[in-house]
């Protein structure tokens, strides 16, 4: 089944594909037999004895055995260690409650920041962005959030500075953003100097030198969604050839 | 549900930006966003596109008793609804204050502004008038749907045709389109309204402002003109305090702003005028732009293709030929019911009722049942002659015919039978 699985990536998929563990290959009784594991990542679910796929998208592979579905959407289901861009809205007791674009609110501990304690607690206020990671974040329970990582340092997570705009895009965008080797960064790069802040429930955050830089960054990258890479290649190079 | 809040840095980073004359798509203080408008194929339908603000207006009419006090004039009902689709902070059903608000505005705009000649629509003086309703609808909220929704308004007004009254004494004929064309109404002028959101307590100001701009607005000044430069209505909200020499400005700036406008909904209005004419299709199918997404487009797709012409053998193998006449049809004797006779239980026969009933749900009315038909019929590689009489006899079906003859033969029969069938599915 590996091997069909295999065949199919780079394909479009579409919802009730499956892939069967028929035993369609001889079993070899000399060779020693290895155990297939096939890991699926979002858009593949396994039911039963199938694979079956539940997203549309172009099937993409990772070594040595990841599978998934890339697929476009733009609302945002909350995944155990992802990282956000959260709004405070409230304040309740110990606990601040974060907004991150779900159907529920998250919550934020006030000493899950780095060097927080009962007496030092954090700087937080009404409406502050966090840039936080989950830690709870399933179907049947409220979603949690930290800022800080498995070993109390708070690795870029926590409140953010003043200055500088947030802006929504589809998650398809903010995952390219976010890939190892990402052309728009690079060609971002190039542009002006600037800092970025990207959360994977499609908000990004910029802030640049001045208020036109931010706002061109902030409209490029919006418009990157549906371009392709000669066109936004293009358009960079007009904007850097216009700005001074 | 609840709106997305909105954070301190978004609020900071607009004021900020609205201080150096800067807006978010890159607008200046007094440009309106790209402004389209297309119309439905029924008279009276339209769209307004407002930026990324979408709204739909729908104008439709009804003979009705006139108030007591006014037995001359007709009666004008606007609504404005603000549905779920367009926000996530609306909710259907709730009157919330926005909607208030904006129904308020509205009836000022239109109503009080004497817009639409109501004596014209008189049809018998204290007995019956003709009632116009408009419905305006909001699709998605990107600000100001108060221009939107104005705009969107009086256009479906202009483009709206009443059916035609003849009155002889106490008796009054309504013609239908057919037999005599539907005449518009008879409007005075166009009143637009014009929305002008201020800052920082009335320091900076924008027109048309988007939905970011609206959140972090201190106060709101609507203006309603027409292009004759009249003020039909001026609301100002929000609290904050206006110098006169604020208000003249804003009121210059709307009157260019009108005038632009009137001349894009004449100018709709016209073009769709013409393509109705010359009998081209009008109507949102056409007037939609191809949006394509081109990013990760790929020249070929590779779709499974392996076994597409054994499954296409199979089907036409297994669907059997029709019959080239219809069977001769049964009358029976009248007080004899039709309705679920002759039809063995086919719950069983999933595909061929899915087929009937897919077909049955397309169908606005029984009239249609016929082409349908038919073209199913076609579609499965056979000729079956029906009749396009409208008025043949209904007739009971035998349960004797084998199934794929009697389903056809049920399919060909009238509106009748067929409408009973939908009935019973229903």
């Amino acid at each position: 089944m590996f091997s069909t699985v295999r065949e199919r990536v780079g394909e479009v998929l579409l919802p009730g594909d499956e892939f069967s563990f028929e035993a369609e290959e001889k079993i070899s009784l000399t060779a020693p037999v290895k155990s297939e594991k096939v890991v699926c990542g979002p858009g593949l679910r396994r039911c039963g004895d199938r694979l079956v796929v539940f997203k549309s998208g172009v099937l993409r592979h990772k070594e040595p055995n990841v599978f998934w579905i890339d697929s476009q959407q733009r609302r945002y289901v909350p995944a155990k260690g992802e990282s956000i861009i959260g709004i405070v809205i409230a304040k309740s007791g110990d606990v601040f409650k974060v907004d991150f674009g779900g159907s529920e609110q998250a919550s934020l501990s006030y000493l899950a920041f780095e060097g927080a304690t009962k007496r030092n607690r954090p700087n937080v206020q009404v409406g502050d962005l966090v840039f936080a990671q989950f830690l709870i974040a399933n179907k049947d329970m409220e979603p949690e959030l930290v800022c800080i990582d498995s070993s109390g340092r708070a690795n870029g997570m926590g409140v953010f500075g003043a200055g500088g705009l947030l802006f929504r895009v589809s998650l398809g965008l903010v995952r390219r953003l976010l890939a190892p080797h990402s052309d728009i960064r690079s060609d971002l790069e190039q542009l002006f100097p600037c800092e970025l802040v990207v959360g994977m429930n499609g908000r990004i955050w910029v802030k640049s030198a001045t208020v036109q830089q931010t706002l061109i960054i902030a409209n490029l990258l919006q418009s990157a969604e549906t371009m392709t890479a000669q066109q936004r290649q293009q358009l960079f190079r007009k904007v850097q050839q216009g700005a001074f | 549900m609840k709106d997305t809040p909105l954070s301190n840095c978004e609020r900071d980073f607009l004021l900020k930006a609205i201080e150096e004359k800067k807006r978010l798509d890159g607008r200046q203080t007094y440009d309106y966003r790209k402004i389209k408008i297309s119309f439905g194929t029924d008279y009276g339908c339209c769209f307004v596109d407002l930026g990324q603000t979408r709204v739909m207006a729908q104008v439709s009419c009804e003979l009705v008793a006139p108030k007591e006090n006014r037995p001359n004039e007709g009666i004008m009902f606007f609504n404005i609804e603000l549905s779920p689709m367009a926000s996530p902070g609306f909710e259907q059903g709730r009157q919330s204050e926005l909607s208030v608000k904006l129904n308020r505005q509205l009836e000022r705009c239109l109503r009080n502004s004497k817009c639409i000649d109501t004596e014209s629509l008189c049809v018998v003086s204290g007995e019956k008038v003709w009632q116009i309703r408009v419905d305006v609808h909001t699709l998605n909220n990107d600000g100001n749907l108060m221009d939107a929704a104005s705009i969107a308004a009086i256009t479906a007004l202009c483009h709206f045709r009443r059916p035609d009254v003849s009155t002889q004494g106490q008796e009054v004929t309504v013609y239908s389109p057919e037999e005599r064309d539907p005449i518009p109404l008879s409007i005075y002028h166009m009143p637009i309204s014009v929305s002008f959101a201020f800052f920082q307590q009335g320091t900076y100001l924008l027109v048309d402002p988007c939905e970011r701009e609206e959140r972090v607005m201190d106060g709101l000044l609507v203006i309603a003109m027409n292009k004759h430069r009249e003020i039909c209505s001026i609301q100002s909200s929000g609290g904050i305090m206006l110098l006169k020499e604020q208000v003249m400005r804003c009121s210059k700036i709307a009157g260019v702003k009108v005038s632009e406008i009137t001349e894009l909904i004449s100018e709709a209005l016209l073009n769709d005028r013409k393509a109705r004419k010359a009998g081209g299709k009008c109507g949102f199918a056409e007037s939609m732009p191809q949006e394509r997404i081109t990013a990760l487009k790929k020249d070929e797709t590779p779709v499974e293709m392996t076994d597409v012409t054994e499954t296409a053998n199979g089907i036409i193998q297994k669907g059997e030929a029709a019959p080239q006449t219809v069977p001769s049809p049964v009358v029976p004797v009248p007080g004899v019911g039709q309705v679920g006779q002759g039809l063995q239980n086919s719950w069983g026969l999933e595909d061929d009722d899915e087929d009937n009933y897919e077909e049955e749900k397309n169908d606005n009315s029984g009239d249609e049942q016929v082409e349908e038909v038919t073209k199913m019929d076609v579609g499965e590689g056979d000729v079956v002659e029906i009749s396009d009489s409208e008025e043949e006899e209904v007739v009971i079906l035998n349960p004797e015919v084998p199934e794929k003859l009697k389903n056809t033969g049920s399919k060909s029969h009238q509106k009748g039978a067929a409408a009973s069938k939908k009935r019973q599915k229903k």
